[in-house]
């Protein structure tokens, strides 16, 4: 792909059928097809995690009566949701789509690599499901920790299926995020310095310096697990001289910043849909991009708060206590700045708006439950039961999932040319928000009670909370099935779009070009000498 | 090529390298990770000591309770107990205390035995002078071994603020399989004896 408007002709014939979109270097195909994956992706992950509320919806055994199968499917069910729906969807697919046209490139630096990084990941979502139909499947959790995960119990290829699925997974991740980095830091638009860039670029930017950093040290710990599970070594058995704290370690300084790594995006989107929709330049913006660049940094440093009951002497405790408390400040600064952007705005509540706040709101609660298990005295208690669950649903599968929507809401005009259905967009979001917030709250209440993680079964002292959450799992799933209702009424929409569908608030550069955004754009690079940032 | 997807190669260059060097620490973690469980009694890793330190004071004749705890993973038909189930000993006292193993197993086998004590904290102050967990043992089917390990405690767990509440530390080891090679090695009369305390192997902690 010709980079620069002098060459860029060479490549003005527009492929078409299935080579347009297999053999695809263009970041908007490509951005369209990792949508379209974690679309599919999301219906496999959201099934399985509906057939696990049905079975949670009362005490005993009623259709999964393989307790294995059981560990399968939340295995798959967390594997699936955190690297082929979250990731693909918030970089890969509006990473691809939008920083380019944010700064006012014309593609991604390494069109081709763009184009791996996509297949290699397709690959990997198969690698998973198999992993999970062939044999007894791989039923470790998605934290994998050995001994569970060696040959001694889990004998067979499943796990081993799994692991070559991620290290495909991760390879994806390196590629992808050397793409972005690249383009993000060398074909921005003549001035637009890195203080001038938009919100969601820096979100990206950090997203991708952290997968650089995290996901080699998960394949380096995959393949000791292979090697462990396959050719005798002894990384984590303690009868080699080994330990299997090690891979709880190795697995958290990634685990850790992948959290980050789902959630940074989210706040790019929403910090772009706020301000639009208070037709206010965002507030603090500089505040904003270091509270990302902070929580980014010491992501790194407070893995071990998942490992509170592995033995950690009393010292030890106190750093990651600490160190992960630090994390509220840099979060609160960027809650703040979305209510001050708000504040004294002229707002509109369009469906994106709704989002976005429906975003701040969860991920508030979802932050405030976080500092709650940070206290290791308190996680001691709350290890491994529903509150720890409820604690992470509500920043990613609903944090991390309404600012999909959000984006979505926001960029499909851009995408497609065509207007989402106001009305049916906002009942939507309604009975999603209702549906979510039905399913996990009462999960808070579970874990305190005592009600432990990845167990088919429970006493009947759980079984009314239980009841309400599979209530809101079904409310859920309507809103859902009613998602895909209005892509649907989306793409046979007559209506179009202007290029600027949002007016004055919207101020960043994809909205400069038509909609739908044409197959090349940018090639002649805007100039942004002299305007303000965002 | 143009200047600028030179520059993209440049930066793609670096961004590679940066993977190449994070896949090489969590590798060189590995070592690391031996090293400072050694060095800091991270997760009840003992040490090894020559001799008890003669240190006079006070604190000498204080008493700390001594506790034995035995496992043998399923893969190795052994039977392994301590003879006393706990020790009163004197901190800074050399103690000896005896295991015993049995092969019930049809085979001669090689175990190698892990340990660590709890609390964790403790770790750092236990101190073993001579131990069977040191080398491979061979144990020929039916055969009955005494296994003695001598140790002393660190007078000084109870100037650390955070270990002085300890009173009772609990020895615990579980005898492994050892690997196939070194089963071979075994069997052909190269390495290993039943009674070698000598050929220190590398401690370390079973989490």
């Amino acid at each position: 792909m010709a980079y620069g408007a002098s060459e860029a002709h060479d490549d003005h014939h527009t492929p078409t059928g299935w080579k347009r979109w297999a053999y695809s270097t263009n970041h908007k195909d490509i951005g369209t097809m990792y949508l379209v994956l974690s679309v599919i992706a999301a219906i496999i992950g959201g099934c399985m995690s509906w057939y696990i509320r049905l079975e949670l919806a009362e005490p005993g055994i009623q259709y999964i009566t393989d307790f294995q199968f059981y560990n399968v499917l939340v295995t798959a069910h967390g594997f699936i949701m955190v690297f082929f729906v979250v990731m693909p969807a918030l970089i890969g697919g509006f990473g691809n789509w939008i920083i380019p046209l944010m700064i006012g490139a014309p593609d991604m630096a390494f069109p081709r690599m763009n184009n791996i990084s996509f297949w290699l990941l397709a690959a990997a979502l198969v690698l998973l499901v198999m992993s999970a139909l062939i044999g007894d499947g791989a039923g470790t959790g998605w934290t994998v920790y050995p001994p569970l995960s060696n040959a001694d119990y889990h004998p067979g290829p499943s796990v081993d299926l799994g692991i070559l699925s991620l290290h495909l997974a991760g390879a994806s991740s390196i590629l992808g995020a050397i793409n972005l980095i690249t383009t993000i830091l060398n074909m921005r638009a003549p001035g637009m310095t890195i203080h001038r860039m938009p919100l969601f670029v820096w979100s990206i930017l950090i997203t991708a310096v952290l997968l650089l950093l995290a996901i080699p040290v998960l394949a380096g710990a995959l393949t000791m697990l292979l090697t462990d599970r396959n050719f005798g070594t002894a990384f984590f058995s303690p009868g080699g001289g080994g330990d299997p704290i090690l891979w709880q370690h190795l697995f958290w300084f990634f685990g850790h910043p992948e959290v980050y790594i789902m959630i940074l995006p989210a706040f790019g989107i929403v910090s772009h849909v706020v301000s639009t929709f208070s037709k206010k330049p965002v507030f603090g913006y500089l505040g904003m991009a270091y509270a990302m660049s902070s929580i980014g940094v010491i992501g790194f440093v407070v893995w071990a708060h998942h490992m509170y009951t592995v033995g950690l002497d009393v010292d030890t405790r106190a750093y990651f206590i600490a160190a992960t408390m630090v994390i509220a400040v840099p979060t609160g600064i960027k809650i703040f700045s979305w209510i001050a952007t708000m504040w004294g705005g002229s707002i509109r509540f369009d469906t994106p708006m709704l989002w976005a706040v429906g975003f701040i709101f969860l991920f508030v609660v979802g932050g405030v439950t976080g500092v709650v298990l940070a206290n290791s005295g308190v996680d001691l208690a709350f290890h491994d039961t529903y509150y720890v669950v409820a604690h992470f649903h509500y920043v990613l599968s609903l944090g991390a999932v309404f600012s999909i929507f959000c984006g979505f809401y926001y960029w499909i005009g851009k995408m497609t040319g065509k207007r989402y259905p106001e009305t049916l967009g906002k009942i939507h979001f309604w009975i999603t928000f209702v549906g979510v917030n039905i399913l996990f709250f009462p999960q808070h209440f579970l874990g305190m009670a005592g009600m432990p993680r990845r167990i088919p079964d429970y006493p009947d002292a759980f079984a009314g909370w239980n009841y309400v959450s599979s209530i809101g799992a079904l409310i859920t799933a309507i809103g859902t099935v009613f998602f895909f209702y209005v892509v649907y009424r989306t793409f046979s929409s007559k209506e179009a779009v202007e290029g600027n569908q949002w007016g004055e608030g919207a101020t960043t550069l994809e909205w400069t070009v038509p909609s739908p955004a044409p197959f090349h754009t940018h090639e002649e690079i805007p100039n942004m000498e002299g305007k303000p940032a965002e | 090529m143009s200047k600028a997807s030179n520059k993209n190669r440049k930066t793609a260059i670096v961004l590679f390298s940066i993977v190449g060097g994070m896949v090489g620490l969590a590798f060189a973690s590995v070592p690391l990770y031996q090293l400072f469980c050694q060095v800091t009694g991270y997760g009840g890793t003992t040490r090894v000591a020559e001799a008890p330190i003669k240190t006079a004071g006070q604190k000498l004749g204080r008493i700390i309770t001594v506790r034995f705890d035995a496992n043998v993973n399923s893969a190795l038909p052994w039977l392994f107990k301590p003879l006393q189930k706990e020790m009163k000993v004197r901190v800074g006292e050399e103690v000896l205390a005896h295991y015993t193993a049995k092969n019930i197993g049809p085979d001669p086998v090689v175990g190698n035995a892990m340990f660590n004590v709890t609390p964790f904290k403790a770790g750092p102050y236990f101190n073993k002078v001579e131990c069977f967990c040191f080398s491979e043992q061979l144990l020929k089917p039916n055969e009955e071994v005494p296994m003695p390990v001598s140790f002393f405690v660190d007078p000084e767990i109870f100037d650390n603020p955070s270990t002085k509440d300890v009173h009772t530390i609990t020895l615990s080891y579980t005898f492994y399989r050892a690997p196939e090679d070194t089963q071979i090695e075994a069997l052909e009369g190269k390495t290993v004896s039943t009674d070698a305390i000598k050929r220190k192997i590398k401690p370390t902690n079973n989490g």
